[in-house]
């Protein structure tokens, strides 16, 4: 039932997709990190037409399926602008964006947690808006927020199989190929269970611990 | 051909059945497990612990995709054969019933322990205390973090779509194979009724919120 050859066989090749979906997870998750800090950004913004306006994309975006969106992104995105997307671009843009809505929530809790009388000290030392938010507020909401950015780079990790619904080969797809070719459905499918779990087990083990260090620095 | 999106609703509501169907059925199985999970995982027996501590990284940490491919297309070669809304309800309530099982087990932890005393004081059976004095109050401090994953699940409900599940965006990609150039009519269509069964969920959640805290917050 479990044959051993076979595994060792495909494995190279699924190594090898493995790589793709770990560069797809960083590339969206950098799409999500500035995405959701200019978010976060609106939301405060003093425009009531932008906060209200950044809050309504979040809600909807946040409710409705990534799979749908990256469809969207795929399919509607080159009839209705004309900009044509590979399937990796439309894959991590569809991917950070549905994440950004989540990490602009993240960053709110960030910045909420830094005391007034920062924003009223850089105010007194006049500082500029632009200089206020990069030299005083993040780098105080940031580090507090790191473990849960973190986790949510675990999550998005785990996402990343829906991008073989646009042909993105990653791990999923190279493995549903692997079938395909080969007949062999079960030791396909159970090493890509087991990859995805080597890593994201390992790494939410060190989020957690990183938490525990974080909650020692700031005395919780 | 079309003359407007409205003649696609019928079909996509076809699929929102379906959809329905899974995340209700999924629901009621991830709410199960959640709370045998969540009170396993406080269970004084370190097998009973450990067991469930297997249980939840393992579908915590492979994809719910991944598991749902495995219960599709990878079971049947072990000889068990599960049909289409058996194999996706299974994949999809176990996966979020491992997320759950963290929701009871921190509202449970978060009861003050003078609850449990004041219970063992006035002679309660283990069971009695369980139901008539934890579960009570620990179930209000569940229903944000609940209601925030069954909105995930019905977003999770799409990727049935991947084992050929008549569901919403399975038909909406039929009708988009048919009917290409109205793409973005059918594609834009689908997002709002997701959006919409979403919002309808989280209203319902609201709702029974505020029922269940009338006269405890």
């Amino acid at each position: 039932m479990w044959d051993w050859e076979f595994v060792i066989e495909i494995l190279p090749e699924l190594l090898k997709a493995l790589k793709m979906t770990i560069t797809a997870t960083f590339c969206g998750f950098a799409v999500a990190c500035i995405g959701g800090l200019l978010l976060a950004g609106a939301v405060r913004s003093r425009w009531r037409i932008v906060s209200l306006s950044s809050k309504g994309v979040i809600g909807f975006i946040r409710n409705t399926p990534l799979l749908v969106q990256v469809f969207f992104l795929y399919y509607s995105l080159p009839v209705l602008t004309g900009i044509s997307l590979s399937a990796f671009s439309a894959g991590i843009l569809g991917l950070g964006l549905h994440y950004s809505m989540y990490l602009s929530e993240v960053y709110r809790s960030g910045i909420e947690a830094v005391p007034k009388g920062q924003w009223e000290a850089a105010v007194a030392l006049n500082f500029s808006r632009m200089k206020t938010w990069k030299n005083i507020i993040l780098p105080q909401a940031i580090p507090p927020i790191i473990p849960v950015l973190g986790n949510y780079l675990i999550v998005m990790f785990k996402e990343t199989p829906i991008l073989s619904a646009i042909t993105l080969v990653e791990l999923m797809l190279t493995a549903k190929n692997i079938v395909a070719d080969s007949y062999r459905v079960f030791e396909p499918y159970t090493m890509v269970g087991i990859l995805f779990l080597a890593i994201s087990y390992p790494a939410s083990l060190l989020v957690r611990r990183l938490e525990k260090r974080m909650n020692l620095r700031t005395g919780k | 051909m079309p003359k407007s999106w409205i003649d696609f609703l019928p079909a996509l509501l076809q699929g929102a059945e379906i959809t329905i169907k899974v995340a209700v059925f999924a629901s009621v199985l991830a709410l199960l497990t959640s709370f045998i999970a969540g009170l396993c995982k406080l269970s004084r027996k370190w097998w009973v612990r450990a067991l469930t501590g297997v249980y939840v990284e393992i579908f915590r940490g492979t994809s719910l995709l991944v598991q749902l491919f495995w219960m599709y297309f990878a079971l049947p070669f072990v000889g068990i054969e599960l049909p289409k809304m058996t194999a996706a309800v299974i994949a999809v309530g176990l996966n979020f019933g491992a997320y759950g099982s963290e929701i009871v087990r921190s509202s449970m932890i978060a009861i003050p322990k003078g609850q449990w005393e004041a219970a063992i004081a006035l002679n309660m059976k283990p069971w009695q205390t369980l139901i008539h004095i934890i579960l009570p109050q620990a179930f209000i401090r569940m229903l944000p973090p609940f209601g925030n994953l069954l909105i995930e699940l019905v977003k999770s409900t799409s990727l049935v779509y991947f084992i050929t599940m008549a569901d919403l965006t399975y038909q909406a990609m039929v009708l988009r194979n048919n009917y290409i150039s109205w793409t973005s009519e059918i594609l834009g269509l689908l997002l709002i009724m997701y959006f919409v069964i979403s919002a309808l969920v989280s209203f319902g959640v609201r709702m029974l919120e505020r029922k269940l805290t009338a006269g405890r917050m």
